[in-house]
């Protein structure tokens, strides 16, 4: 069989359509098929986590924090590479600058719009409030080069954790 | 300890009395939230010893909490693999928590469920929490209504592992904000016979969704039956993300309509005469494998979504859809079956249910 838009090439998509409520086959070649914008597969279920260990990989290659472990559970981002799964809370605190690109990646962003948590425990939400201003104090200060400054930021870190 | 599924309040499937909107298309709605306990390693990472104190403080605080007081709990790490692998037909624990691919059929330790007539909590899967609201029919908003309220109700009694920027915090990064994965069970056989069902499927993934199987991730699409939900879940609100699953899943229900409409027109006696052979089978086999009895199941789903067949009930084709699975034919001899026996088994279930309904009349 031909292909009924360029006459000269097999057909090997054959079409079924529905056109206001008329079904039509049509059938084409690969080439007028792709022009046509049709995928001659059904494409599989994209999944998000394939391109996002990928990125990690990349991520690690560029940092020396491969083996950046979280202190409260162990986990090092190589074990986050391996199984996908992080091992606890804090490891968000501690892979925060690769997972902040990775949620980007999967999410299109890194700033959850939803339901806000009101704790059972509001101290608990006081200090999960501090620490973050404190890791983001952090962040500037080694940013800065300020290492006495980020020092007792850290200290003071590891003593609410 | 022997698990018998009749003390659960309906059985856990509620969702299959086809009481909801365009029940005939879509067989469920379904919103399932992750959360995790701040102050412990996430299941994967955690001790057994940790889970157990997880699984401990979690059956305390729902003596506490209205939405689960009534709640049948099963610990699923208890549990014989027959039993794990009756509750995973029932939709009520995931393959992972009911310990499917372990070998030598070990269940993860602490893992346990708690079932209600329309939701149900899953400890110690991936994240410590699996919060699930099942709706009959098509009804994500109720679902997710239901599920809004069980979460606030849980998540006062025990502290949520949360982050002000992040959200709520899960073991996949997949999961990370909104921790919510809001789905519908959809039947799309005209959309298959017809061969649109690619672009469907591809145009889904540009709406920030995507598809599985019945039975979820990693499981085959079989009977034409599919599950779609959203993709992403940081960055958008709850509502927003179960809006635009709706929105999406109502163009499709349509165009399945379309497509059944247009099957019936252009091809109606082929249609017809399939259909009428598939409850033939099934009226009349002695031995039915599992997937075939699934695609025949989809046939005669479609045949009484297309009025061809009189006097069988949605309901009676959802149950006749869970029941005659391998585990739950082997609780109803009370014994293990072969592969064999089953679909010995199978036959003669489905044909004792369609004789018992209705004469059809075509």
């Amino acid at each position: 069989m031909v292909c009924d838009q360029c006459k000269e090439r097999d057909a090997v998509v054959h079409l079924t359509q529905i056109v206001e409520n008329a079904v039509s086959q049509v059938h084409l070649c690969e080439q007028c098929a792709a022009a046509r914008g049709i995928e001659t597969t059904v494409a599989e279920p994209k999944h998000p986590l394939g391109d996002f260990l990928q990125a990690v990989q990349q991520q690690a290659a560029q940092l020396p924090g491969d083996a950046a472990r979280c202190a409260y559970c162990g986990t090092s981002l190589r074990d986050f590479r391996a199984s996908g799964r992080l091992g606890c809370a804090h490891c968000y605190g501690a892979f925060e600058q690769s997972l902040r690109e990775l949620l980007r990646r999967v999410h299109g962003s890194t700033r959850h719009e939803g339901w806000r948590y009101a704790s059972a425990d509001p101290e608990a939400v006081t200090r999960e409030q501090t620490l973050h201003t404190l890791r983001e104090q952090l962040q500037q200060a080694v940013a800065d080069e300020a290492f006495e400054l980020a020092a007792s930021l850290r200290d003071q870190i590891r003593g609410l954790e | 300890m022997t698990l018998d599924l009749s003390l659960l309040p309906d059985g856990g499937l509620h969702w299959l009395t086809a009481s909801g909107e365009h029940a005939g298309i879509v067989l469920s709605s379904r919103i399932r939230l992750a959360r995790n306990l701040a102050g412990y390693a996430f299941p994967p990472r955690a001790r057994e010893g940790e889970r157990l104190r997880v699984l401990h403080q979690l059956r305390e605080a729902a003596g506490r909490v209205r939405s689960l007081r009534d709640a049948a709990f099963v610990r699923v790490d208890e549990c014989t693999p027959q039993e794990r692998l009756l509750l995973h037909e029932r939709h009520l624990v995931s393959r992972e928590l009911a310990g499917l691919d372990q070998p030598a059929g070990t269940a993860p330790g602490g893992g346990a469920v708690f079932v209600t007539g329309e939701a149900g909590v899953m400890v110690n899967e991936e994240d410590h929490l699996r919060l699930q609201v099942f709706r009959s029919g098509f009804d994500v908003t109720g679902a997710l209504r239901d599920a809004a309220q069980l979460d606030r109700e849980l998540g006062a009694e025990v502290p949520y592992a949360w982050h002000q920027e992040f959200g709520f915090l899960t073991a996949c990064p997949t999961n990370t904000g909104t921790g919510m994965r809001a789905s519908v069970l959809i039947h799309l056989p005209g959309l298959v016979l017809t061969q649109e069902i690619g672009k469907v499927l591809q145009g889904l993934q540009h709406m920030g969704l995507t598809y599985r199987g019945l039975y979820g991730e990693g499981s085959d699409v079989l009977g034409n039956f599919f599950q779609i939900s959203n993709q992403t879940t940081l960055g958008r609100g709850e509502e927003e993300l179960a809006d635009q699953l709706v929105r999406v899943v109502r163009r499709v229900i349509e165009r399945e309509e379309e497509a059944r409409r247009v099957l019936l027109r252009d091809a109606g006696y082929i249609i017809e005469d399939k259909l009428w052979r598939a409850y033939g089978t099934l009226r009349h086999a002695r031995t039915l494998p599992a997937d075939e009895a699934m695609n025949l199941l989809s046939g005669v789903r479609l045949a009484a979504g297309l009025n061809l067949f009189s006097g069988l009930s949605v309901y009676t084709l959802n149950k006749l859809l869970i029941f005659s699975q391998s585990a739950h034919l082997a609780q109803a001899a009370g014994r293990v079956l072969t592969e064999g026996e089953a679909n010995l088994a199978r036959a003669k279930y489905v044909r004792t249910v369609l004789a018992s309904e209705a004469q059809l009349s075509g």
